[in-house]
C-alpha cells in the first residue's frame, strides 16, 4: 500500500512536471528595446508604432490578428461572423461577447461598459483621437448586457473588424479614464502613462521617452502565462545600437525595427548571440508630397494647411517627374537587401488588394526632365529649373537613421540631375514621430515640401488605411495637428469611393475598389511616392523562445507565449 | 661723435617684442610640432580641394565601400563618395566652426572678465551672471536653440550659412564662462601691481589702463583658453552632428563623418578612424600650441 502511494505520488509529480514549466513568472526578466522611446501608453493619443505596440502589452482589443493575418479573439469569447450570428445578415451591426470572468489588472471585472467607453473616448470630437479611422462610420456602440456589446454602423460594413480589433483600438478601463474624455485627454498624465489593462503585463514604472517597467499581470486570464515575471521596454538610441544590444552584447532579448544596412546585418548575425527575423507585411517606405504650402512666411496656423496650396508640388507633372527620377531597385540594394523589395503601391499586400502597378519601377531621368520642361520649369543658369522667377527647390525631411540618410543623399543626387535643388533635413526620430503638437518638426505638421518615412496598416483590410486620405483627416491646428492625411490630399471622388468601399460586401469588388484607391494616390496623382516594400526586420536573442513575427498586428502580439530557452 | 655712433650700432637693433615671443616659443618642441601639424591640416583642407577636385557629395553607386586605392586614397563610403574629398570638406567646416566659435567665446569671456575684474561695481552682477551660465545644462540648451532658431536662420541666410551662424553662436555663447573667470582672476592680481598704481598716479584713464597695462599682462591665460576653446568647439560641433542636430545630413563635417561610419565600424574601421584621427590631431596640436604660447607670452618665463 505504501509503495503504491509512493508510486502514485511519483506519477503525480511527473504529470505535474510539464505544468510546472509553464508557470507564470518563472522565467525572470525580459528586456525589450524600442529605440524610438515610448512617449505615452495611450494608443488613442499617439499614432507612433512604438507607443501602440508597447501599450499592447498592457491593454488589449477584443480581437487581434495572427501572423497569417487571420482575426483571432483576445478579450472576445469568439470572433463574430455572419455564420455564428455575431454579424447581422445586412452587415450593419456586429455583436461582440466578452469572455466571462475577465479581470482588469486592479482586480475589477471587465464589462461591456468599458468597451462602450473606449469607443466613445476615441470618437469624442474634442479629443483629437489618433486612431479615429478605426471607428469610422459607427452609428452606435451599445451594451446589451454586462458581457455583450453591439456596434451598429451607418451603412453595411463588409469588414466589421475595425473597431476593437488590432492593437490600435484597445479597450481602456472606463473607471480609470472617466474624467479624461475630450479635451482633457492629453492632460491625464497618470492614466496615459499607466493604463490599467487586461494584457499579460501591467505598468510599474514609466519614464516618458525613456523606459517602461512592467511586471506580470496577476489577473491575466491564462493563469500559466506570461512566463516572464518582469519586463522592461527601454527606449532611445538608434536602430544599429539596438540591434547590437541584442546581437552582440546580449543586453536585450528583443529589438524592434532594427533597420540597418544588409552588410552590417550579415556581420552581426555571425556573432551567434541572436538572429534577425523578417516578414513582409504592408510597411512601405515612401516619399510624401506636401500639397499645402509649408513656407515659413505664412503665419502660424495657416502654414501647411489647405488654405494655401503648394506653389510647386500642386502640379501633378512635377510630382510625377520626381518619382520617375528614382531607381527603386538601387534603394533596395543599398538599404534593405533581402528585407526589402521595390514597390509602386501604397498597399503592397495582401495579394488580393495589391494593384499590379509597376510603372514606377523603371527609372526614367530623361522622361522626368521632359515632363518638368513641359510643366514650364526650364533650367536656369546654375542648372536649377526656374518658372516665373521661382526656383525649383524642395526641402526634404526625414528622421535620423543611417539608411534614410543614404536614401536622402542618393535621391537628392537624382533630383539634382533633373534640375531640382534639394535641401536635406534630418530630425531625431523621437521628435519626428512624437506627435507633439508644440514641435515644428513632427511628420504630421509636415513643415517641409517632401518627407520620407514608412507606414503600414493593422490587419488585412486596407479600408481604414485608405480612409486616412479623406479630406477631413488632414492634420491642422484645429485638430491639434493630429490626423493621418499627412499630404492634405483632398479629392471628392476619392472620398466618394471610400464611402462606396464601406458599402461593398463582395470580396472581389472590394479588392477592385481598394486597388483603384491605391492607384489614385500613387500612379494617378503621385501624392504618395512609394519606394520600398519593407519587410519587418527585428532581432531577438537566441535564448528567447516563442517569438513569432507578426506583420499584421503589434509585434509584441504574443508576448504572453514568450519564454526563456534553458 | 664717432664713438657714440659706433656704440649705437653695436647696440642690438630695437625689435618687436613678438620676436622675443617667437624665440621663446621655438624652445618648446611640442608646440613647434603642434604648429607644424596644425598648419599641415589647414593646408590639407584649404589647398587640398584645389588639387583633389572630386565632389565630396557625389554618389557613385558603382564604387561603394572601396578600400584605399590610387583613385580614392582614403577609400569610399557606403554610397561611393570619396573619403579624402569628404574629409577635406568636413575639416573646412569643423575648423572654421572651431575658430569662429573660439573668437566669439574669447571676446565675450575677455570682455566680461576684464570688466568684472577692473570695475568693482560691475563685479557682482557680471560674475553672478557667469555663474548662472555655468549652471545651465549646455546640451539641452543647445538642442533648444537649434529647435527654435534653425528654421528662421536657414531661411534668412540659406541652410548652410544659417546653421553655421547658429552653431557658432550656440557654442560661443555657452563656452565663454571659464575664460571670463580666469581673466577676472588675472586682472584682479595685475590690478594691484605697482606699475598699475604708478600709471594710475599719473592719471591714466581706465580705458588706456586696460588696453595698455592690464590686457598685455593677462594675454597668456587668454591665449591658453582660446586654444582650448578651439578644441572644445570642434568637439561640441562633432557631438551635435553626431546627434543629427548640426548641419544638414548632406553636409560633411568631421563629426557627421564619424556618425555615418559608426554603423559599419567593424566592417570598415578606416571610415571611423580617419575623421577620428583628424579631430584628435587638430585638438592635440592646438593644445600644444596653446601650451607653447602660454610660456612664450608670459614675460616672467620669457628670456630665461
Amino acid at each position: 500500500m505504501k509503495l503504491r502511494t509512493a508510486l502514485l505520488g511519483a506519477a503525480a509529480c511527473f504529470a505535474l512536471a510539464p505544468a510546472a514549466y509553464a508557470e507564470r513568472g518563472t522565467d525572470g526578466q525580459v528586456n525589450i528595446i524600442y529605440w524610438q522611446a515610448v512617449s505615452t501608453l495611450n494608443p488613442y493619443l499617439s499614432s507612433g508604432t512604438k507607443d501602440v505596440e508597447t501599450a499592447s502589452l498592457v491593454i488589449e482589443p477584443l480581437a487581434g490578428f495572427n501572423e497569417k493575418g487571420e482575426v483571432i479573439p483576445r478579450l472576445a469569447a469568439e470572433v463574430p461572423t455572419v455564420e455564428n450570428g455575431g454579424v447581422s445578415a445586412d452587415l450593419t451591426s456586429i455583436t461582440w461577447k466578452l469572455k466571462p470572468g475577465l479581470l482588469w489588472s486592479d482586480g475589477t471585472p471587465v464589462t461591456s461598459a468599458d468597451v462602450v467607453f473606449s469607443a466613445n473616448y476615441c470618437m469624442d470630437p474634442a479629443g483629437g483621437c489618433a486612431q479615429l479611422a478605426r471607428y469610422e462610420g459607427i452609428k452606435t456602440v451599445e451594451a446589451l448586457d454586462d458581457l455583450t456589446v453591439k456596434v451598429t454602423y451607418n451603412e453595411p460594413r463588409p469588414n466589421p473588424y475595425t473597431a476593437f480589433v488590432g492593437s490600435t483600438s484597445p479597450i481602456i478601463q472606463a473607471a480609470q479614464f472617466a474624467n479624461c474624455s475630450g479635451a482633457a485627454a492629453s492632460s491625464c498624465t497618470d492614466q496615459n502613462f499607466a493604463p490599467i489593462g487586461t494584457g499579460p503585463f501591467r505598468v510599474t514604472g514609466f519614464r516618458t521617452n525613456d523606459v517602461v517597467q512592467m511586471e506580470a499581470n496577476p489577473n491575466y486570464r491564462d493563469p500559466t502565462k506570461p512566463a516572464f515575471a518582469t519586463l522592461t521596454v527601454k527606449g532611445g538610441g538608434e536602430a544599429a545600437a539596438a540591434a547590437r544590444a541584442v546581437m552582440e552584447t546580449g543586453e536585450f532579448d528583443y529589438a524592434w525595427n532594427t533597420q540597418i544596412s544588409p552588410e552590417v546585418q550579415g556581420q552581426m548575425t555571425a556573432g551567434g548571440k541572436g538572429q534577425f527575423i523578417y516578414a513582409f507585411g504592408t510597411l512601405v517606405e515612401r516619399i510624401e508630397m506636401n500639397l499645402t504650402d509649408p513656407s515659413a512666411s505664412l503665419p502660424e496656423g495657416q502654414r501647411a494647411t489647405s488654405a494655401h496650396p503648394h506653389p510647386i508640388l500642386s502640379d501633378l507633372r512635377v510630382r510625377k517627374a520626381l518619382s520617375m527620377a528614382i531607381d527603386r531597385d538601387v534603394l533596395v540594394e543599398i538599404g534593405y537587401g533581402n528585407a526589402g523589395r521595390a514597390t509602386c503601391n501604397l498597399v503592397p499586400a495582401p495579394a488580393a488588394y495589391a494593384s499590379d502597378n509597376t510603372d514606377c519601377l523603371v527609372q526614367d531621368v530623361e522622361g522626368a526632365k521632359a515632363l518638368l520642361t513641359e510643366a514650364g520649369w526650364v533650367p536656369g543658369p546654375d542648372g536649377v529649373r526656374v518658372k516665373d522667377g521661382m526656383r525649383l527647390k524642395l526641402l526634404y525631411q526625414t528622421s535620423v537613421n543611417a539608411v534614410r540618410q543614404d536614401f536622402q543623399a542618393i535621391i537628392k543626387q537624382w533630383w539634382n540631375e533633373i534640375g531640382v535643388e534639394v535641401e536635406l533635413k534630418a530630425i531625431d526620430a523621437g521628435v519626428y514621430f512624437g506627435g507633439d503638437a508644440g514641435s515644428p518638426d513632427t511628420f504630421q505638421k509636415f513643415y517641409s515640401d517632401v518627407e520620407m518615412y514608412a507606414n503600414n496598416f493593422d490587419g488585412t483590410d486596407p479600408e481604414p488605411y485608405l480612409a486616412q486620405y479623406t479630406c477631413e483627416k488632414a492634420p491642422s491646428p484645429a485638430t491639434q495637428w493630429q490626423g493621418e492625411n499627412i499630404n492634405r490630399f483632398c479629392d471628392p471622388a476619392y472620398d466618394a469611393l471610400i464611402v462606396e468601399l464601406g458599402r461593398t460586401g463582395e470580396m472581389g469588388k472590394r479588392a477592385e475598389i481598394a486597388k483603384r484607391l491605391n492607384e489614385m494616390l500613387t500612379k494617378d496623382t503621385y501624392t504618395v511616392v512609394p519606394l520600398v516594400d519593407r519587410g519587418r526586420l527585428s532581432a531577438h536573442a537566441l535564448s528567447l523562445g516563442g517569438v513569432v513575427l507578426n506583420t499584421w498586428d503589434s509585434e509584441l502580439w504574443n508576448v504572453s507565449d514568450w519564454y526563456r530557452i534553458k | 661723435m664717432t664713438d657714440v655712433a659706433a656704440a649705437a650700432t653695436k647696440r642690438r637693433a630695437p625689435r618687436n617684442q613678438w620676436w622675443d615671443v617667437w624665440d621663446q616659443f621655438k624652445t618648446h618642441k611640442g608646440a613647434l610640432v603642434g604648429l607644424a601639424v596644425f598648419f599641415s591640416i589647414l593646408a590639407l583642407i584649404l589647398i587640398g580641394p584645389w588639387f583633389w577636385t572630386q565632389d565630396p557629395g557625389y554618389v557613385n553607386l558603382r564604387s561603394r565601400n572601396q578600400g584605399f586605392s590610387a583613385l580614392h586614397p582614403f577609400g569610399t563610403d557606403q554610397l561611393g563618395r570619396d573619403m579624402l574629398a569628404r574629409i577635406m570638406a568636413g575639416g573646412k567646416v569643423s575648423i572654421s566652426v572651431g575658430l569662429t566659435a573660439m573668437l566669439l567665446s574669447i571676446t565675450l569671456g575677455t570682455t566680461i572678465g576684464v570688466l568684472a575684474g577692473y570695475f568693482k561695481r560691475l563685479e557682482n552682477l557680471l560674475m553672478r551672471g557667469t555663474d548662472l551660465f555655468l549652471a545651465l545644462p549646455l546640451l539641452p540648451l543647445l538642442l533648444l536653440m537649434v529647435t527654435l532658431f534653425r528654421e528662421p536662420l536657414s531661411r534668412t541666410f540659406g541652410p548652410e550659412t544659417g546653421i553655421f551662424i547658429l552653431i557658432v553662436t550656440a557654442i560661443g555663447a555657452t563656452s565663454w564662462m571659464q575664460s571670463a573667470r580666469i581673466v577676472r582672476g588675472s586682472v584682479l592680481a595685475v590690478k594691484e601691481a605697482e606699475f598699475v598704481l604708478a600709471a594710475r598716479s599719473i592719471g591714466t584713464p581706465p580705458r588706456r589702463m586696460i588696453t595698455r597695462h592690464i590686457l598685455p599682462n593677462v594675454m597668456s591665460p587668454i591665449m591658453v583658453s582660446a586654444t582650448l576653446g578651439i578644441a572644445s568647439a570642434i568637439i561640441t560641433e562633432s557631438a551635435l552632428s553626431f546627434l543629427g542636430l548640426g548641419f544638414p545630413p548632406d553636409f560633411p563635417t568631421w563629426g557627421r563623418l564619424l556618425f555615418d561610419a559608426v554603423d559599419a565600424m567593424q566592417l570598415y574601421p578606416a571610415r571611423v578612424i580617419l575623421p577620428g584621427v583628424m579631430i584628435s590631431l587638430t585638438v592635440l596640436s592646438v593644445n600644444y600650441i596653446g601650451d607653447g604660447l602660454r610660456d612664450a607670452l608670459d614675460p616672467r618665463i620669457r628670456g630665461r
